[in-house]
Order: structure tokens, then sequence, then C-alpha cells
């Protein structure tokens, strides 16, 4: 687990990130990053400040406007020996080099009979509210965490992401490292105060499929990730004073999933909310209800609540985005319904 | 290691020419192989030019406003590539169909898409501003480089319905480094399909400068797919129609697809949401205002003895027209109702879409009035 002990400083998640990757090109120098804009630019959403200017163009390379063609390339450069940092810009683009991703980058290993490793992290921006419409604000983290062969972390703050980011680098799989804009901490996104928090110095290394218990609390379990942590734990400072103690788990991995953790709450609480901003159906909320029956539909005293995407493309306009998306008033709504207040 | 460098290389020598018909000084540079389709033009057409250009520049600018007093999500920016989309869109037909960027909004407006139904996309008020099948041009494309294969399908059904219309897709530097790019361009060749592919080179694609997508000219790459190339300057607004012009000739004669690379500048930024100050230096965009193609085609006006003054005034009262009228309508303009949510998803109603849109919409109005 991460060293308690180290003194630590706020950071945004962006710069965490940041700090993370340089850490590692400190100590590794295969480690190298690629994408668009990520150089001078710095990553649209900030990602890579200052990669370029400490680390210089042959280690963080603005690559050419084709996502197949980098990320098909950072796979090769992977089994060569680098091991790559690769930014998709928003994941709504996977479409364009899917091929590369879930057939290459998430198979090879296999295919190769175990000989062929491919040590890359594929990091890319996830998530909606800001007006950025259906093709620059999906989360599609179930879409990714559903193909074999990918390890798929998503944290929803600057400490996560840095002990995150850190494994990610060090792991011998493809790690997708969904970062949702909302907890970058970007003076120019809706200000979402955990977006800025404590971050260990030094070594700090948060494993790969372990999830968190953002807080503690009796009487209903809200089950979630990303910038849904933010709105969970709001709502649930709200709502212990109205005498309902909220407990939040924060999944942190989906790849793998912490299936302990989320029985423990459940077993703890006999009551679930889960909220997830990707689509409802066929997904993460459908996997995570899936999980917990297949174990002991006993668990749970009252139906599941799902705050999710109601399966409709996430529209641009303000108004109809927040019907969308899972906000704290659903999630309040749906706590209080889970304990039938 | 992998190395990535900006640099340029020299372009060899046998690479395709650029057409100029306009100079920077706005004189007339003669073009044998163009000189033919400009030959027609009168004084009034070049006023007609003059006035697209400075009201598109207007309503360009007014949009930028309205971003920025919040009127709009986001905006896209065409500052200096007037003369590369009115001089190429000038020179289509009605029922030619054009497939565009989300830069291409004086295609759009220039095709009769109102000014404020264009912005009233990038205000979240409605999902499309226009029907693509009124105005034969399709929604502003997003995802870099997709509308380029549609336009190459597009293209083939042409041919096969057998009339001499032509698909016209526009594009930028940046995305002729998609795998779709030139996998349309190799299916409009190997079906010689009548599609134009025109490029606008604005030299930056968001902080990349166009030299790490190709080493050599655009449009010398794009001649080895097979298609007739052009490579004109971009803010020369007679070579683009000229240039225009032939490429849809060449493909109404049913002789296979085209692409004109047409080299110009984004004077400001990639969007209303970059800073283009991080990546690229000030006197970079000094130099290209000296080539800027408002001014060229007005001195151009001059050379020729015009009475440019009325003609200026007469675009100046044309522009202050419109923006007025758009900020009115756009200030006006309310937000779609929630309960449109879940409409155009799939194309009819089917019965879990209909229970999963009542059920929702039964759900919201518990939350009403009570915001986010
Ligand atoms: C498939 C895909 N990848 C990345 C992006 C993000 N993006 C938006 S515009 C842009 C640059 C495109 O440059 P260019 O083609 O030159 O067009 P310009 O913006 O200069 O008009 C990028 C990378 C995107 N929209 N779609
Ligand atoms: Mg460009």
């Amino acid at each position: 687990m991460s060293s308690n002990a180290a003194p630590t400083r706020r950071l945004n998640t962006a710069k965490a990130m940041v700090e993370a990757i340089a850490r590692e090109m400190e100590r590794d120098e295969d480690v190298c990053v690629m994408g668009e804009d990520v150089g001078a630019y710095g990553g649209i959403f900030s990602s890579t400040t200052g990669l370029l200017e400490r680390f210089g163009p042959q280690r963080v390379m603005d690559t050419p406007i084709s996502e197949t063609g980098f990320i098909g390339a950072a796979i090769g450069a992977a089994t060569e020996g680098m091991r790559p940092i690769v930014e998709l810009m928003f994941v709504d683009f996977f479409g364009v080099c899917m091929d590369q991703i879930y057939n290459h980058m998430a198979k090879i290993h296999y295919e190769s009979g175990g000989n062929v490793k491919v040590p890359l992290v594929l990091t890319t921006a996830v998530g909606g509210g800001y007006s950025d419409g259906a093709q620059h604000s999906q989360c599609l983290w179930g879409t990714f965490a559903h193909l074999p062969g990918l390890k798929v972390v998503v944290p929803s703050n600057p400490a996560d992401a840095a002990g995150l980011m850190t494994a990610a680098i060090r792991d011998d799989n493809p790690v997708v490292f969904m970062f949702h804009k909302g907890v970058q901490g970007l003076p120019w996104m809706a200000k979402n105060r955990r977006s800025i928090g404590p971050v260990p110095e030094g070594e700090h290394v948060v494993p790969i499929g372990k999830a968190a218990v953002a807080r503690e609390g009796r009487d209903v379990s809200i089950v979630t990730l990303s910038l849904s942590v933010h709105h969970a734990l709001d709502v649930a400072e709200e709502l212990a004073a109205e005498g309902v103690d909220v407990e939040v788990l924060d999944l942190r991995s989906l790849v793998p999933l912490d299936t302990e953790a989320i029985l423990a709450t459940v077993a703890k609480t006999g009551r679930l909310v889960i909220v997830d901003e990707d689509y409802q159906s066929f997904g993460l909320s459908g996997e995570i209800a899936a999980r917990i029956v297949e174990h002991d539909p006993g668990l749970l005293t009252v139906p599941i609540q799902r705050v999710a995407n109601p399966d409709v493309p996430i529209p641009y306009a303000r108004a109809l985005e927040y019907a969308a998306l899972p906000t704290p008033a659903r999630i309040k709504a749906a706590v209080l319904k889970a304990v039938a207040r | 290691m992998l190395i990535v460098s900006t640099k340029h290389i020299d372009v060899a020598a046998e690479c395709i020419p650029t057409h100029q018909l306009l100079n920077v000084a706005g004189e007339r540079v003669p073009d044998r192989e163009l000189d033919h389709y400009v030959a027609k033009l009168t004084e009034s057409d070049l006023a007609d030019f003059l006035r697209d250009m400075v009201v598109l520049r207007r309503l360009d600018n007014e949009a930028t406003a309205l971003q920025r007093q919040g009127e709009l999500g986001l905006w896209a920016p065409l500052l200096g590539q007037e003369a590369a989309q009115i001089g190429s869109v000038r020179a289509t037909r009605d029922s030619d169909f054009i497939f565009p960027s989300y830069r291409e909004h004086g295609v759009a407006w220039a095709r009769g898409v109102k000014a404020e139904d264009l912005l009233s996309v990038w205000r979240g008020a409605q999902s499309s501003g226009w029907n693509p099948n009124e105005v034969n041009i399709a929604c502003q494309q997003i995802v870099i480089g997709a509308q380029t294969l549609h336009a190459a399908g597009y293209g083939m059904g042409i041919k096969f319905d057998g009339t001499d219309d032509v698909a016209i897709t526009y594009f930028g530097d940046g995305a002729t480094s998609q795998g779709d790019v030139s996998e349309a361009m190799v299916f409009a060749a190997s079906y010689q399909a009548p599609v134009l592919f025109f490029c606008q080179n604005n030299q930056w694609a968001i902080s990349e400068p166009v030299a790490l997508q190709s080493r050599t000219q655009i449009a010398d790459r794009a001649q080895g797919f097979g298609l007739k190339t052009w490579r004109v300057d971009g803010n020369d607004i007679l070579a683009v129609y000229a240039a225009t012009q032939a490429a849809l000739a060449h493909c109404r004669n049913g002789l296979g697809p085209t692409f004109i690379e047409a080299v110009t500048y984004r004077m400001g930024s990639h969007t209303t949401a970059d800073d283009p100050t991080r990546y690229r230096k000030p006197d970079e965009l000094e130099q290209w205002k000296a080539k800027d193609p408002i001014d060229r085609l007005v001195k151009y006006l001059h050379v020729i003895g015009a009475d440019v003054q009325s003609y200026e005034q007469r675009a100046q009262n044309a522009a202050d027209e419109l923006a007025a009228q758009l900020r009115a309508a756009i200030t006006a303009m309310p937000d779609p109702a929630v309960d449109e949510l879940f409409d155009n998803v799939y194309s009819e109603a089917h019965e879990p879409s209909v229970r999963a849109r009542e059920g929702y919409l039964g759900y919201l109005a518990e939350f009403e009035g009570e915001g986010h």
C-alpha cells in the first residue's frame, strides 16, 4: 500500500499524474510519452504539462494525427523494450483505433504464448459535464473493461492518480488509465474541491485491483468511481446531517475489479446504490450487481438502485446533458430510496 | 529511441507547383492552366467574393464574441481561411454534396445555411442546425477525417446513379495523417468516384505544425493515390476558385477523384478553448497577416480600377446587418426541452425505448426545480 508516513503536498490530479510520470521517466529511461498535443501544449487536459521541457522531444513525442498510428507504434515500441505512455486525447476516439487496442495491445501476450510483453499505459480523458457533445463526453470504461488482456484503472483523486500511474507504468501488462476531465483540477472546468488533495512525496504506488473505502458508513453503500466519487461524498456529507450514514466505495480499478471490497460493503449495509457515469445497459453497474448476486443474493435487503446514463448519447446542450449525468441530486434521491426515506 | 523531429526537409523540385493568380500585392499573375476558369468572372462577381468574405469574417468574429459571452459552448474560428472556403464553395453547384469538418462555417453559410442555424448547434440549442438533405451539406464532422470516407461512398453512389454531381469533402492538414483519409482516397481512386478532396492546410493541427504530419507537400502525397491534384495559394480566392472549377470539371467528366491542397493559415485559436501563444510564435502570425485573403482581393480591385470604397461599404453593411441579426437570434434562442433527451436515438420508436423514455422522464420530473 501507499507509504502513509511520507510527507505530502497538495496537488491537483493533473499535476499528480505528471509528477508520477516524470518520476518514472527519471527512474527508467525506457519510459516515453506519445500522443497528440502532449508536447508544447502539455496535453489538452494538462496530463503532460512540462514533460517536454524536462525530458526533450525524443522522449515526449507529439505524433501525427493518427490514433491507429501512434497506438500501434506504441505497441511495437513496447515489444521492443520501451515502456510508452500513449495518450488517446478523448476516449471517444477509440473508434478509430480499436483494432490496435483490443486485438493487438490486449492479445499479443496471449497470442505469443506469453513470450512477448506489451508494457504500455494508454491514458485517456473521459467524462462529461462541460458541454462537449456526444463524441467528446463518454466514459466507456465498461467497454474497455469488457476486453480480456487489458487492465483498467480509473482514479478519482490526485493521490490515486499518482499511485495508479506509477503502478501502471511498472506493470508488464497494457494498462488503460482513464482520467475524468472533471477531476483534473483544471481552472477552466467545474471546480470539484476533491480534485486538489494531498499526494505523498517520494515513492507512492497504489496497487492495481484494490478499491478504497472513501467514506465509512453503516446504512447504505454507494459503489462508484471517478468524478462520481466526488458527488457521492458530497451527498454522503449532506445526508449525514439527516441521519443517514453512507459508505462510499471508490473502485479505482475495474480490471481487476475488487469484488471482495464490493461484497464487504454490501454485507455491511445491505443496501446498494451504484453510480456509474457510463451507459447503464450491459456495463459496470450490471456487472457489480451480478457479482453480488452470484455470491449471495441474500446480502441485499432492498433492491439495488442504479444511477447511470439512461442509454442516450450525451447531449451538448447543458440542460439536456445534466438530465443524463449522475448528478448529486439523482444520487441523493437513489440513496433515500434505498433507505426508504 | 523513437525520434520525431518537426524540422522541414527541403521539398523536391518536381513537386506539384503552387498556383497563384493574385500575388501578395494583389497583382494578377498569369497561370496557363487556370486562367481560363476565371476568365468569365466580372467585377461584380469579384465584389460578391469580397462581400462574402467580409460577411463571413464578421460571422466568425461575432461567434467568437458570443462564445466569450457565454452564449455558445464552443467555437472553432476560421479567421484567415475565408478565401479557401468561399472560393471553393462558390465553384460548386447546389446538387453537389459537401462533407465538411467543424471549421467549414463559410462553406455551410454560403450554401444557404442561416448563420443562426449554424451557431445554434454550437450553442446546444439543437443537435443539427439544418437538414443535410435540404442544403446538400452534411453535419459538421468533429471526429478527424471520418467524413472523407463518407464522401468516397457518396461519390460511389453518384457514379452508380449516373449523374454528374460531385461529392466534396473538406478536412485539414492534420487529418491527412488519419488512416480514414488515406483509405477514402484509395476507395475514390479504386472506383474512380467523383470526389473532390479539399484540404485546407492551415499549417497547424491544434499545437502540431504541418511538418509533423508530412515531410512532403500534402498535395504530393495525394498524387500518389492516383488523384488529379492541385496545390493553390489558399489565401488567393481566384486561385482557389479556379482550381476548384478545374477539379469539379475533372470529376464531372468521369475522370475520377481530385485533390486540392489550399495553403492557408489559421490566424485564430484552434477553438475558443485553445491558447495558441502556448505553442506558436507571434511573428508567424504577422507574416501571414501580410497575405490576408481579404486584403489581397481589395488590392486587386484597386489594381483593376474598381470603385473599391463602394464595394467595401456594401460588404460592411451586409456584415453589420448579419451580425446584429445573428446576435439577436442567438441570445433569444431557448434551451432545448429535457424531453428531447431520447429523441432520434433510433429512427423509429420501439417498445422498450418508449418505456425507458417515459420511465426516465417521469423520474426526472421528480427533481423539477431542484437544479442539479
Ligand atoms: C479522431 C480524432 N482524433 C483527435 C481529435 C482531436 N482534434 C480535434 S481537431 C484536431 C486537429 C486537426 O487538425 P487539422 O486536421 O489540421 O484541422 P484544423 O483544426 O487545423 O482545421 C485534433 C487532433 C479528434 N477530434 N478526432
Ligand atoms: Mg490544420
